[in-house]
């Protein structure tokens, strides 16, 4: 047999319900104090810096990590029920998300000890906010063809170059990012590169705002001129970034973030049909909810199997795809059912509103973080056919 | 193939390897194979598993159960073992003994209803059930005045019109008219004819991921072999992503499946949650038979469209067991109905708990 997915029907531990009623009650509270407002994803300013810091405090950062880097030592499912709650409350998750998803495992893995020591616990206390420097003007999903470069100097490298649709920059406090520091050889296009932790804010990088087509500006060019890096922010082998880079997407792709992004617009509809649907709003919204369950225990899955030290590369590959695929159709066919909704419905305002906004977002989400066609091509590895 | 957990599966895994290869069955026009497999299984005990050591039966696990017609289903397998453990399980819900042979269940649609006559016989039609031409007896859940009972009925008390479904499996049309059943009790407390139809839907659900995982797996195997344009055709990115695409529906199909199976497994009733993982199985399981049997047809090109090639009995029975005990369309129906009588604010909280 050539493929052997595996999906085992792993459910969530006891001590994730108490958890999850923790994070609804404070989330609630927060939305009582008027922090945020669930029934706006599109809200002006999706940076929280205070509640961010809450959060923190809460313990919900880092919350896998050592303890002596101000972690918590706690399960990824636990992680994975505080992150599914604040997806599905629409909280403002923006400044802690990427750090505590991504940069925080990356620093925890690659980076010297008095890095750690210094960073990691601000992570976790929620004061950090972290962007990714990956995708430059001429490499998007073609990773290795990055040029920005980094040059050998004294006591470090200056860096060269642009990034781009690069989340949260003009926020961040750090990035993590790629530059090229030898050229790739014959036999390896994917040597030459190198990670860096590189602190934000400082002359020598300039960042540029990018309008996208929501409205909203969360992504931007940086452009860095002879910028200095000193040595100890190189992270992990110089020139091996690629040997680092793909272990560390199962835990990116296949998180309740992947499917969940429109989730929003269902719980409206469902609202705005009332108690008693016709058959029609009843079949469609009946076939929503079962992917939505299938794709969720499937995430569940993938997050027992790294709970459980596995590395289900080619199964987090497909919960990415299918969970994109289907988060970006899920306005759409929200939008089909809600043509026969009355008039009347009290909600009827807000899920049109809401609607607009996931149907100007739906196109990003089959792109971010590794196109589809990628993860076709990673799952087709997978399969054994390249 | 997933690995085998159990002593159970190994050895359903070990009679289908041995008695129901795909390609000696699909050469064989006799229907020779029939008889030699029936009595391994039978032999194995696995007809009745479910039905415990008491009432004539094996007494396994429930998720062993699972477990082997989800293997069955990666074989295709087309004698009536579902329908038989499916039978088994619904007699020992009322503590009535199995007899031995072939079974199946009544009705096999949430549509159609036998009734309890007040003389204590039973009367109704059940459409589209799996089997019965080849069943020597029926279990019958009825409806009667003082609520459900669960019956054991003689086949050759009922009239049967056989019929053939997409797979061509038979697929029959069962009369009973007065018939007296061998043993009939009232059905426990809860159960109902919902209950049987999602029981039967998970059943369906982990045959149609099993088939799945079969039509990827000759898929990938097949564009390995076949060249086209000067290469593999496995190296086309076009093919390749049609292949990672019926991945996905194989693998969503086998989650919810698999999930839903172990969610039965552990359940004490057949409450919301259960109710959720049961339809959702049938729901998503049958939209995977038709976009995972899409590709895998696709990437065979004019071969796989052929009766000698083995990809039909796969394809195909995936799509006819989208009808037994309710399509994706009917519990779409009333998973929609269920989530929109909890209200817009229990619909996380509901998908949440499992």
């Amino acid at each position: 047999m050539t493929a052997a997915l595996r999906f085992d029907p792993i459910r969530l531990p006891a001590e994730c319900e108490q958890l999850r009623k923790e994070v609804r009650a404070f989330l609630a509270e927060e939305i009582a104090a008027g922090t945020f407002d669930p029934n706006k994803p599109n809200r002006e300013d999706t940076d929280a810096p205070e509640f961010s810091r809450r959060v923190g405090a809460k313990g919900w950062l880092g919350m896998t990590w050592p303890k002596k880097y101000g972690g918590q030592e706690r399960s990824f499912l636990e992680r994975y029920v505080v992150t599914e709650e604040m997806r599905v409350a629409n909280a403002p998750t923006r400044r802690f998300f990427v750090a505590d998803r991504q940069s925080g495992p990356v620093l925890l893995k690659y980076a010297p000890e008095h890095i750690k020591m210094d960073i990691l616990p601000r992570i976790c206390r929620g004061e950090l906010c972290f962007a990714i420097g990956m995708s430059e003007p001429n490499s998007g999903s073609d990773l290795f063809a990055a040029k920005t470069r980094a040059t050998k100097t004294d006591g470090g490298y200056l860096i060269n170059g642009s990034k781009i649709w690069t989340s949260s920059a003009h926020i961040a406090d750090y990035m993590i990012a790629i530059f090229r520091t030898s050229l790739p050889t014959k036999e390896n296009r994917r040597h030459g590169l190198t990670q860096f932790l590189v602190k934000m804010k400082q002359p020598g990088i300039e960042v540029n705002p990018i309008g996208q087509i929501t409205g909203q500006s969360e992504f931007n060019e940086v452009v860095f001129t002879d910028y200095f890096v000193p040595d100890d922010h190189v992270l992990g082998e110089i020139d091996g970034a690629w040997k680092q880079a793909t272990s560390e997407l199962a835990y990116e792709r296949s998180g309740p973030e992947r499917f969940l992004e429109t989730y929003y617009v269902l719980t409206e509809l469902v609202r705005a049909v009332g108690d008693k649907p016709d058959t029609r709003s009843a079949e469609g919204i009946g076939r929503l909810v079962a992917q939505l369950h299938t794709m969720r225990r499937m995430s569940v899955s993938v997050a027992g199997m790294l709970q459980a030290g596995k590395e289900p590369v080619v199964e987090a590959s497909i919960v990415k795809d299918i969970g994109t695929v289907w988060e970006q159709q899920l306005p759409h066919r929200v939008r089909d059912l809600a043509a026969f909704v009355e008039e009347t419905a009290s909600n009827r305002e807000t899920l049109e509103k809401q609607l607009e906004f996931a149907l100007r977002t739906a196109p990003k989400l089959t792109i971010q973080g590794g196109t589809t066609e990628v993860l076709r091509g990673i799952i087709a590895r997978g399969l054994g056919l390249r | 193939m997933a690995e085998s957990e159990n002593i159970v599966v190994e050895t359903a895994e070990k009679i289908f390897a041995d008695l129901a290869d795909a390609q000696t069955i699909n050469s064989d026009k006799t229907g020779s194979w029939k008889a030699p497999l029936w009595q391994a299984l039978s032999e194995a005990g696995l007809p009745l598993a479910w039905v415990p050591d008491d009432l004539g039966g094996s007494g396994a696990s429930l998720a062993d159960g699972f477990a082997v017609l989800n293997a069955a289903g990666r074989f295709a397998i087309a004698v009536p073992l579902a329908e038989t453990m499916l039978a088994g399980w619904l007699l020992a819900q009322a503590k009535i003994a199995s007899p031995d042979g072939e079974m199946t269940v009544v009705p096999a649609s949430p549509k159609d209803r036998i009734t309890l006559n007040v003389d204590g016989s039973l009367s109704g039609r059940a459409r589209g059930v799996p089997f019965a031409k080849s069943a020597r007896h029926f279990a019958v859940l009825a409806h009667g005045n003082d609520g459900i009972s669960i019956a054991l009925v003689d086949a050759a008390k009922g009239r049967i019109e056989a019929g053939i479904n997409v797979g061509y499996d038979n697929s029959d049309t069962l009369t009973l008219d007065k018939v007296e059943p061998i043993a009939i009790k009232p059905a426990p407390k809860g159960f109902d004819q919902s209950t049987l139809m999602l029981m039967g839907g998970v059943v369906r659900s982990l045959q149609i991921a099993g088939a799945l995982e079969s039509m990827l797996d000759i898929s990938v195997r097949y564009s390995n072999e076949r060249v086209a344009f000067e290469k593999k055709i496995s190296k086309f990115q076009a093919v390749q992503h049609n292949l990672a695409r019926l991945a996905g529906e194989s693998a969503a199909a086998l989650a919810a499946a698999t999930s839903a199976a172990d969610a039965i497994a552990n359940a004490t009733s057949f409450d919301d949650a259960v109710y959720l993982e049961a339809a959702s199985a049938k729901i998503r399981c049958a939209e995977a038979a038709e976009k995972g049997g899409a590709i895998a047809h696709q990437v065979h090109g004019a071969i796989g469209f052929t009766i000698e090639h083995i990809l039909h009995r796969y394809s195909l029975r995936a799509l006819a067991w989208r009808d037994d005990f309710g399509s994706e369309s009917h519990w779409a129906v009333e998973l929609g109905k269920r989530v929109a009588a909890r209200g817009a604010d229990e619909l996380w909280p509901l998908v949440a708990s499992r």
